[in-house]
């Protein structure tokens, strides 16, 4: 190496090399390319920290001028977006559990008569906990809120209710995550992403690993039928992923105290659907790349949308319109709001069938096209 | 040049039952055509050599034949099953061992023929694994990784397991490619031995020792049949006549008189040129004015199989030009 002089001619000469065949390798130039616009979207647009327009429903008890006007204040803010009214606690809490509702926000009886007469009426708020990001900002907005539409309702004789103490107390009641932790809504999003990650790598590396070893061909001259081949490869990764599942929920319980308030059953059932969805994904990817590389490369370009846009690590509502509608083809965001549910509302399967139903349809459609897929590779 | 008329020819007359009897086919990759109309009649028992340089598409024709792959165009049966409509059928009963070994060399040589045994569906195949570990010697080593195995060994192993369930049709793809000559002799007894279990057998080969060993060969260029036949039919076909020389400075010779347009091919073997026309007359007068040099001795020889697959190639070489 010191001996010989450096040339830049055998140096251009493996540049060049380089270059022509990531040219031809297109599945890596599309993962340069790609990867930073994906992730410079992502974050630039998709993601918002302070979400706004979160789902709010109003049990009030109380028809006034006042409580109206702090309703209304509310809707002006943007962070509410005023759905409707509840009659009930029952019903109001139900939309919690469901997800439906991230605020419920209850005006007691008497309050205008308890306001003017100076009695500092509460007013709850119900805020569901699981997601803290998604309800810690807009719920610290809400005191300022009621503040301002006071001072502009209370006027002349009133005006002094508001000086000294606050007039109106806003009792805030975290649901399901009473402290407010992080990691109980992150512990139930990272059996998604280790599940997504891992599943979708590890049958589209078992199945690219035949076609580069050439084994696939033996495999295909040999009388087994397409979904024998497929049932056969997947199961035991299936497997796999109710260990790595069953690892995740006891580290959780263990290390963090993250509880499991819904059936096990049902968490069991919903995994199964979730890991076989994962599985399906890798084995149609496994169908459109050669090389167990181009695999690799697959995985992450499914995996970064699962991570960034299922309401995993950023808010769902927190996000724009047309992130929604990339989030709503994920399977992982469904996953994560049915796992939150089950581990964390103690949800039972009436509550979850509405994410369910929409994770069994991506099953079928993407079993469809790993199917088909594979079946074209024959040829 | 496409000639039926040799031994397969005859053997439909017997009326004995076809292994292979396929008309017109043809496969394209995008704009390429791969196999182009390829007639091949095989009828059962018979070992039948499938020769033709790289890329001619031999291996696209034994995929199209096992039911890897459906022929654009053209039809046929295998072991009287129809190619298109009944693919599972044939590969059932067909024994198919790819040019590069397809066995899994993360697992050992009983898994790998556990699995086939599985996969096939063998009744008792136990016992059946067991009588093939020991046919193959390797009953001691049958929990050792099949990627540990030397290549012949690896070959071995890949018949074993591809003729366990007892295919009717045997479809080797290069088998002996980058085998050392005694395993391929080897390899050869035993694939005359499933021959005389009226075990039918289609190989394809660039060695022109195991073209011999051949009932039939066809001859395969840039997807068309050239030739098919006995060795001395696809020899006669070719219709060449073939002159000897010994001597001195033979490649000098050899550049002078490929230039004339008589001499088909020249090719030197050691301490002899071979040189090879199709008109015997005028590979003559090419060779007239060489012949009275005291430092050369010509004798008019048999044209040998190489020779005839050499002139075949160039044949193949000019139609492209043309």
């Amino acid at each position: 190496m010191w001996k010989g002089r450096f040339s830049f001619g055998r140096t251009g000469a493996i540049m060049q090399k380089e270059f022509t065949q990531l040219r031809r390798e297109r599945s890596t130039f599309a993962m340069i390319v790609l990867l930073p616009i994906i992730q410079l979207l992502l974050f630039g647009y998709a993601v918002d920290m302070n979400p706004k327009y979160l789902p709010t429903y109003i049990l009030s008890r109380d028809q006034s001028v006042f409580s109206r006007s702090f309703v209304a204040g509310l809707k002006n803010s943007l962070y509410f977006d005023i759905r409707g009214d509840v009659h009930s606690d029952e019903e109001g809490e139900e939309l919690l559990r469901k997800g439906q509702a991230q605020f419920i926000v209850t005006i007691p009886e008497y309050f205008e008569r308890d306001l003017v007469g100076g009695k500092r009426p509460s007013v709850l708020v119900q805020v569901d906990g699981t997601d803290p990001v998604a309800s810690s900002g807009p719920a610290a907005a809400m005191n300022g809120i009621l503040e301002s539409v006071l001072r502009h309702d209370l006027k002349g004789p009133l005006e002094n209710l508001s000086t000294v103490k606050p007039a109106v107390e806003l009792i805030q009641h975290r649901m399901y995550n009473p402290e407010g932790l992080t990691r109980f809504n992150i512990v139930p999003g990272l059996l998604g992403i280790v599940l997504t990650m891992t599943g979708v790598m590890m049958v589209a590396l078992a199945l690219t690993r035949e076609r580069e070893r050439g084994t696939m061909e033996n495999l295909l001259a040999m009388p087994a039928r397409p979904l024998e081949v497929m049932i056969g490869k997947i199961v035991p990764y299936i497997l796999i992923g109710y260990i790595q599942s069953t690892i995740v929920v006891t580290a959780a319980w263990f290390l963090f105290s993250v509880p499991v308030l819904g059936s096990l059953w049902l968490l069991g059932g919903v995994l199964g659907i979730f890991i076989t969805c994962n599985m399906a994904m890798g084995y149609a990817l496994a169908t459109i790349s050669r090389t167990q590389m181009q695999a690799m490369q697959g995985t992450v370009l499914i995996a970064l949308p699962s991570l960034m846009l299922s309401g995993f690590i950023f808010p769902f509502s927190g996000m724009p319109v047309w992130a929604q509608t990339i989030g709503r083809i994920i399977p992982m965001t469904y996953f994560n709001r049915i796992v939150r549910g089950v581990m964390l509302k103690g949800n039972g399967i009436e509550e979850i069938w509405p994410e369910t139903w929409p994770l069994l349809i991506f099953l079928l459609v993407a079993t469809i096209i790993a199917i088909k897929c594979y079946r074209k590779t024959i040829d | 040049m496409r000639a039926n008329n040799g031994e397969s020819g005859g053997a439909v007359k017997e009326e004995v039952p076809l292994a292979i009897d396929v008309h017109n086919l043809t496969k394209r990759f995008g704009k390429n055509t791969v196999v182009n109309r390829i007639n091949l009649v095989v009828p059962q028992g018979k070992v039948y050599g499938f020769l033709g340089p790289n890329g001619s598409g031999k291996t696209t024709t034994i995929r199209m034949i096992c039911g890897l792959l459906t022929p654009d165009e053209g039809e046929g049966t295998c072991l009287g099953y129809d190619l298109r409509k009944e693919s599972e059928n044939i590969r059932k009963n067909v024994g198919y061992m790819t040019q590069r070994f397809s066995f899994w060399e993360d697992l050992t040589i009983r898994e790998n023929l556990n699995f086939a045994g599985k996969i096939f569906g063998i009744k008792e195949s136990r016992k059946r694994i067991q009588y093939a570990l020991q046919k193959l010697g390797l009953e001691r080593r049958a929990d050792q990784l099949a990627g540990s195995l030397s290549g012949g060994w690896k070959q071995r192993l890949a018949l074993a397991a591809c003729t366990l369930h007892e295919p009717k049709l045997l479809l080797l793809d290069e088998p002996t490619a980058g085998v050392d000559p005694k395993a391929r002799r080897e390899f050869w007894d035993e694939i005359h031995q499933l021959a005389s279990q009226r075990i039918t057998v289609l190989v394809s080969t660039h060695y022109m020792d195991e073209a011999e060993r051949c009932h039939a060969i066809v001859y395969i260029a840039n997807g068309n049949i050239l030739s098919q036949g006995t060795v001395d039919d696809v020899i006669s076909q070719s219709g060449l006549s073939t002159w000897v020389v010994g001597g001195k400075d033979l490649v000098s010779l050899k550049e002078e008189l490929i230039k004339n347009p008589a001499v088909m091919t020249a090719a030197v073997f050691g301490e002899s040129l071979h040189v090879s026309g199709v008109v015997a007359e005028e590979l003559e007068a090419a060779i007239e004015p060489y012949k009275d040099r005291k430092d050369l001795s010509w004798s008019r020889e048999e044209t040998s199989l190489e020779d005839a697959f050499i002139y075949y190639n160039t044949l193949i070489k000019d139609y492209k030009k043309g």
